[in-house]
């Protein structure tokens, strides 16, 4: 396949950026896309020129560090999949495809397609745990059962990869997509429970201090998550913030 | 010379780990306040360590160079956490683990480290439940298990296929809390490019900022690398792109001695190289062995079919078809250990045999697990005669919720369905056994500098069994260090603060700085990558599942000659002091080049095949591996002395009190 690529290049943080066009050939569609801006890269360099950055390590979709947003669409055209593992027969010779990072007040550009997403860090460190120490004098796993049901649920969200899609897909750049799967976790859980009120507190108040925007119920989110991270949590996180703030007074 | 002192306790194996922690000194807890750790890596190994020596008082600094701790390669782990709960009432025991973990590790691990590891390893699943894991559980609320290869119990914990992001992220919720409470300083892309030693003993670290690239000292009473695996030396593996040898190899430049460098893990089932430009390698977890069987064509002419796609494996007979694992190892079948199963693979490719069109591939078939899921399915769910269909459908359902996120893993890396086909597999590089060499309080030889999880050498000898890595990174992290530790700290209550304006910090700077300089002015026309391909090339052809003599002399002066030709005409593009993700690879790919040709060296030192490693020249007339106890019995910890072929050798004797010696036998 031969193609034609239009990436996003920043130089830093505070310098303007721009789009660039460049040229591939030869593609083949079993390779990853990655392996495709490998290609890209390999030639830039050979080339004398400055190589795009990007991020990315794990490669099989699982350590969210892959953030690119291709033809408008954050982790690009396919369902449930992360850049990393879209592959190039979702494309067809000729396609001329846009590459850009992704955009939000709370997730800076670092270099062209790379961002800082520390703001998600802190989030978790605001509340997202269960406060017990690892001394080993826990109690023994199994003495308290959980119903399939909760234990499955609680799976589900623990699936976020952290990768930051829903927030740049969204309109407003909310993160309730990300933080409502960690919230709905931990409450689906017995050993969530105790802290449950002031762990949903103190992760939407840092959230709102990251300058992430508020949640206006359009469900892109979901769409664009690779995880299948459901609207649900975002519902469930609801009820529990209502839940707490009413005990809380 | 210095020697090689295990430390290991006396007392009987059951007691030795009890006795120790008994007798180790402890640190006051507002001593404690007067300490600092540093930690690099946040795998299971290092973010549980770095939690713990927080919990504890211990002032912490956890470097990692991805964009955050959650992101360690830990999180791509896949089917498994073992421990011995007995849970499922099966005849598991502390001792069966400890057991089955040294002879798959081919009796070339340390048995007080081994047992050790099997004691607490029923705490860890404690621990991670209370911490909010989402473990598997059946219907009842309790939680399930699955088994591995090697052993004949079901001790095998998971979530999905999705384990290791599971326990990271329970690990990392755990370090994110130590982090709010100012207790862990965490350094996100940073990467350690130095250990600095002050009279003799390990005092800090030199650390790149890989954002701005400015280059920082950084003091401590005690470092601890939790830097993972090697396995990207062959360039294609199952690891990250970003994993790498450097920390590991850092220190081993510094005195540190790195233990059975050649013993790494091919693992039987991942997704097959598709072509030139591949990147990395794809694991399709071991627990799929639970339920899937390998086969191959009996008849050449069945190949070709395959091959030339006029034929859909599917569509061929039973009779036809090679189970080549159940036939030579009839007693543990698709469960033989990763070395052995890899091997049979490799045999019959060999032989002609692999179904794709590159020749190296044999199939993973679940139809028949499939079918006997639906027949169950149709018989809970009280459908009376179920057709082929229903039963196809209900029997996908229950695979789906086994392994649902692999089998997607799959399809979009192949466009196959394997729920309708059977999945394609080959070997592929996985897991370094070797690492540093560290005693039984998991420090090196370099006083202060301690290695934990993957990048020791500890527990697996020559061959790790599935499900045992994240046992060890989290036994290491969350049980073992933050005890041994305080043995070594509890001299350095009055040290006060680590100064960094001093020349031992000040030359270990310059030469990074140096270093980084000679990459970036050196005038070739070559990227990174190619440089890195031709060495995993070498590696993989020479040092990879067969290795003999003549192959690993020659890998070697291969190797030197790529050095060179790498340092006269590599391109590294870009400026140090800016985001360069070339210069980082740049310093990686280096040590790589000198890493690989000490695993050759240590390859060609042991004339034996054990576990992982494979010599042609030693094998059994069935062509198993043969292991000589008599002169290999050791662990070899090899001393840089300036050219990896030229290190020195130090050898640490295994004593065996309570297992016997025995060839390995799964059939
Ligand atoms: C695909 C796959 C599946 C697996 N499945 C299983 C399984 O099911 N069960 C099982 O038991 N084992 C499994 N393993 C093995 C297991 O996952 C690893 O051995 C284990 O997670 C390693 O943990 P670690 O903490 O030692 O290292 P890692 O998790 O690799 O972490 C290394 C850390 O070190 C940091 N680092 C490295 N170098 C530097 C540097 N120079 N400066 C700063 N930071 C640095 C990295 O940023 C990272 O944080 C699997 C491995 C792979 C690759
Ligand atoms: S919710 Fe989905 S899109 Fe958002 S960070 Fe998690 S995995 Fe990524
Ligand atoms: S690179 Fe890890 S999810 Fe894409």
């Amino acid at each position: 396949m031969n193609l034609t690529l239009k990436i996003w290049r920043q130089a830093g943080p505070s310098v303007i950026g721009k789009m660039e066009t460049y040229k591939v050939s030869d593609i083949s569609p079993d390779m990853s896309f990655l392996e495709m801006m490998d290609v890209l890269n390999d030639q830039l360099i050979r080339d004398g020129k400055d190589p795009v950055a990007f991020d990315h390590d794990c490669r099989e979709g699982i350590c969210g560090m892959c953030s690119m947003y291709i033809n408008g669409q954050a982790h690009g055209p396919n369902r449930g999949t992360t850049t990393c593992q879209l592959h190039m027969r979702s494309f067809k010779d000729g396609d001329t495809i846009y590459i850009e990072p992704w955009r939000a007040a709370a997730f800076p550009v670092i270099k062209d397609l790379s961002v800082d997403r520390s703001s998600f860090d802190r989030i978790i460190q605001a509340g997202g745990y269960v406060s017990v120490n690892t001394s080993g004098n826990t109690q023994d796993a199994n003495a308290i059962p959980v119903p399939k049901e909760n234990a499955d649920k609680a799976f589900d969200a623990a699936t976020c990869i952290g990768c930051g899609a829903c927030v740049a897909t969204c309109t407003n750049s909310s993160a309730m997509l990300f933080v409502s799967a960690k919230v709905s976790q931990l409450a689906l859980l017995p050993q969530g429970d105790p802290e449950r009120e002031l762990r949903v507190l103190r992760m939407v108040e840092q959230m709102d201090k990251e300058g992430f925007g508020n949640c206006s119920n359009t469900g892109a989110c979901e769409v664009e998550c690779p995880k299948g991270i459901s609207l649900e949590n975002i519902a469930r996180m609801n009820r529990e913030y209502l839940r707490a703030s009413v005990t809380s007074e | 010379m210095a020697t090689l002192n295990s430390r290991i306790p006396e007392g009987s194996l059951g007691e030795k780990w009890t006795n120790h922690k008994n007798s180790i000194r402890l640190v006051n807890p507002a001593n404690k306040r007067n300490i600092d750790i540093i930690i690099v890596g946040t795998g299971l190994a290092g973010s549980s360590a770095a939690a713990s020596f927080a919990e504890m008082g211990y002032n912490v600094k956890a470097f990692c160079f991805q964009d955050s701790p959650r992101r360690a390669h830990s999180i791509a782990a896949q089917g498994g956490i073992n421990a011995a709960k007995n849970y499922q009432n099966d005849g598991d025991s502390t001792y069966r683990l400890f057991y089955d973990t040294i002879k798959g590790g081919d009796y070339r691990s340390r048995e007080a480290n081994v047992y050790r590891l099997a004691e607490v390893s029923a705490n860890i699943i404690d621990q991670c439940v209370a911490q909010g894991v989402p473990f598997a559980r059946d219907y009842g609320g309790l939680l399930d298990n699955r088994s591995f290869g090697g052993v004949l119990v079901s001790r095998t914990f998971y979530a999905k296929g999705q384990t290791g992001q599971q326990l990271l992220l329970g690990a990392y919720s755990a370090l994110s809390r130590q982090i709010s409470k100012g207790k862990v300083q965490m350094y996100n892309r940073h990467e350690m490019m130095d250990v600095v030693l002050v009279d003799g003993q390990c005092r800090g670290i030199i650390a790149r900022n890989l954002v701005t690239g400015e280059i920082e000292r950084h003091g401590a009473h005690a470092v601890v690398l939790a830097s993972g695996g090697y396995g990207n030396v062959f360039y294609l593996s199952t690891n990250a792109m970003g994993s790498n040898g450097s920390a590991a190899w850092k220190a081993h430049r510094k005195g540190a001695y790195f233990a059975n460098p050649c013993f790494t893990q091919i693992h039987p089932t991942c997704i097959p190289v598709s072509g030139d430009y591949q990147s990395k390698l794809t694991l399709m977890s071991e627990s799929l062995r639970n339920d899937g069987r390998i086969w191959v064509p009996k008849k050449k002419e069945h190949v070709e079919a395959i091959r030339n796609g006029s034929m859909r494996p599917e569509n061929l007979a039973e009779e036809d078809r090679d189970y080549y694992l159940e036939r030579r190892y009839p007693s543990f079948g698709n469960l033989v250990p990763r070395d052995v199963a890899s091997r049979a693979a490799k045999e019959r490719c060999d032989e002609g045999f692999g179904v794709n069109k590159t020749g190296e591939a044999v199939f993973l078939d679940f139809s028949s697990a499939i079918m006997r899921y639906g027949k169950t399915e149709a018989n809970v769910q009280g459908v009376k005669n179920p057709s082929e269909a229903q039963m196809q459908k209900m029997g996908e359902d229950v695979v789906r919720a086994k392994y649902g996120n692999l089998f997607e893993m799959y399809e979009k890396i192949t466009d196959d369905n394997p729920y309708q086909t059977p999945m394609k597999i080959y070997p592929a590089v996985h897991y370094t056994m070797g690492g540093l060499w560290v005693d039984y309080n998991l420090m090196t030889n370099v006083p202060g500098l301690y290695a934990t999880g993957e990048s020791n050498f500890s527990d697996h000898g020559a061959n790790r069994l599935g499900a045992s890595a994240l046992m060890q990174g989290l036994a290491d992290g969350y049980f073992v260090i933050p005890y041994t530790v305080g043995e070594y700290l509890a001299d350095d209550i009055r040290t006060g603060p680590i100064n960094t304006n001093t020349p031992e910090f000040e030359v270990a700077e310059k030469e990074v700085k140096d270093r980084i300089k000679g990459f970036l002015n050196s005038n070739g026309k070559t990227p990174v990558d190619e440089f890195h391909r031709r060495l995993g090339r070498i590696m993989w052809d020479k040092c990879g599942m067969a290795r003999n003599e003549q192959g690993l002399k020659s890998a070697i002066s291969e190797i030197q000659a790529l050095r060179e030709e790498f340092y006269r005409d590599v391109k590294v593009p870009g400026r140090a002091e800016e985001f360069n993700p070339e210069l980082e690879k740049a310093g990686r790919v280096a040590d790589f080049m000198e890493l690989g040709e000490l695993m050759c060296r240590d390859a060609l030192e042991r004339n034996e095949s054990c576990g992982g490693h494979f010599r042609e020249e030693y094998q059994t007339e069935e062509g198993e591996a043969l292991r000589d106890d008599e002169n290999y019995a050791y662990v070899a910890a090899w001393e840089y002395t300036g050219m990896p072929a030229e290190a020195k050798l130090h050898k640490e004797e295994l004593v065996f009190e309570n297992v016997e010696l025995k060839q390995r036998s799964y059939k």
